[in-house]
């Protein structure tokens, strides 16, 4: 069995019109066990930038809060939020610092950037970036998702219809895997408000 | 003490706090996981005026295309690029580190880089690591001293050559530059030739694919011809949409409003006096 596979997760996130959405399933499992149905995978930096993490459930909290810390030390001294590529990078160099023992996770980031432009970004566990304009996925049931995503995406959706196509890629692909699943949690944003919201899903 | 070290922002190179744990979690039955890689063509000429680089777009992990359409031609400085090849975290992070060495020896000298100080400063890095870091590149760039062509594999064994391959598709790319090559080549031949060696690399070779990359750098001037070539469209395009027949559940809803983003702009003549 894979390190991945040890807690299970899903995480995606999709570009819309001036907006994002970013969704995660909610279970913690220890292998074929489940221990929690409402773990916290994706993580607000600040108003316009969210990060998803998957993999390892240890190392997703350890380096939520490594990045948290880093990005109120980055508030104290520059007195602005931090612009999505910008968290992009960094997290890639802490990511790359760890090149030969690294962190089990696999980040996914969505922000919105200079004039509301959306960015999202997903990494491999040692800081390989590679952006996207239409969607990114991450996770174990990651191949799911992009079979889901490349069928449902549409560029350049309204955010009611971009929830609605995040939430049934999402349900659709951890149906289809044991280790992720349990309902969802969607955050979709636009330049004036973010809209949190769970999922009823299956739970088995 | 060693706690303080972890927060604080590192002062560079690699930390290696995490590879007790991470071996324990192996030999307890984990596999470990695999890293994105560029499965890769990656091709370089001489032609007459100066060097033609060229790359394909795809991005794997394990046999799932991870990016259909990412960059594999780094900058290193205005001109000199580098195509990379093998785990694509390395390959980033080696070409930006000597990109960034390169630009403040820049400043120092104050003279444009050469080829052969990027080749020198990555094959040391890479031979110091002794293999680990695994990133294959082909090296190009016109300096003073005229056009270079280089390859560095991961070990930190370099060539110097009038065209090169390297990757998942070099031989496929070979087998096209070695049939086809001649000295002279026209800027126009040059490019075709590329786009063919990186065509025969994403039609033949499973871990390369989507489109073609190409630059081309000649003496003061730098063309970057991002997908040049598309020869794999999507063709399923549905106009109509996919549409669900069953709205999504939702159980809790929670909206939170944002403010106004609020600009400050410097008004000039408000600075404080003494």
């Amino acid at each position: 069995m894979s390190i991945f596979e040890y807690n299970g997760s899903a995480v995606v996130a999709m570009v819309g019109k001036n907006c994002f959405a970013i969704a995660s399933d909610r279970r913690l499992g220890v292998q074929l066990q489940t221990i929690a149905t409402d773990f916290q995978r994706i993580s607000k930096i600040h108003d316009h930038l969210f990060i998803g993490l998957s993999g390892l459930a240890t190392d997703v909290q350890t380096l939520n809060q490594r990045l948290v810390f880093r990005h109120n030390l980055y508030k104290l001294r520059e007195e602005r939020d931090m612009k999505p590529d910008t968290f992009a990078s960094l997290v890639s160099a802490i990511l790359y610092e760890k090149r030969f023992g690294p962190y089990l996770c696999q980040p996914v980031i969505a922000g919105l950037g200079e004039d509301n432009k959306p960015f999202i970004c997903t990494m491999d566990s040692i800081g390989a970036k590679e952006l996207a304009k239409d969607f990114v996925v991450s996770g174990t049931a990651s191949e799911s998702l992009y079979g889901a995503c490349e069928a449902m995406y549409k560029p350049d959706m309204e955010a009611e219809e971009l929830f609605e196509t995040i939430s049934q890629a999402l349900l659709s692909s951890v149906d289809r895997d044991c280790l992720s699943g349990w309902g969802g949690h969607v955050y979709v944003v636009t330049p004036n408000e973010v809209k949190e919201r769970i999922l009823k899903g299956r739970m088995d | 003490m060693s706690q303080s070290s972890v927060d604080l922002p590192p002062k560079g190179g690699f930390s290696f706090d995490l590879c007790k744990r991470n071996d324990m979690l192996t030999q307890k039955g984990l596999k470990a996981p695999g890293f994105l890689k560029t499965g890769t063509t990656i091709v370089g000429l001489i032609f007459q005026d100066g060097v033609i680089l060229g790359a394909d777009t795809r991005a794997t992990e394990g046999p799932i295309v991870a990016d259909k359409n990412c960059e594999k031609i780094h900058y290193m400085a205005p001109n000199i690029y580098c195509c990379g090849a093998g785990t694509a975290a390395d390959t980033e992070a080696v070409t930006d580190m000597v990109s960034s060495q390169l630009r403040l020896h820049r400043y120092q000298t104050g003279r444009d880089s050469r080829v052969i100080t990027a080749l020198t400063l990555l094959k040391k890095h890479l031979f110091s690591y002794q293999g680990h870091v695994s990133a294959a590149l082909v090296l190009g760039g016109v300096d003073i001293s005229g056009p270079h062509l280089h390859t560095i594999y991961p070990h930190g064994s370099t060539d110097t050559l009038p065209f090169a391959t390297m990757g998942s598709g070099s031989l496929a790319a070979m087998s096209v530059f070695e049939a086809k090559y001649k000295e002279g080549l026209t800027r126009d031949e040059g490019i075709k030739l590329v786009a063919e060696a990186i065509c025969s690399g994403i039609f033949n070779d499973l871990g390369s694919g989507s489109n073609v990359d190409i630059c081309v750098i000649t003496k003061g001037h730098k063309e970057y011809l991002r997908n040049y070539m598309e020869p794999n469209p999507r063709t399923y395009v549905s106009s109509k949409g996919y549409s669900f027949t069953k709205k999504t559940e939702v159980l809790l809803t929670k909206i939170t409003p944002l403010s106004e983003r609020v600009e400050v702009v410097e008004v000039a003549g408000e600075a404080m006096e003494e």
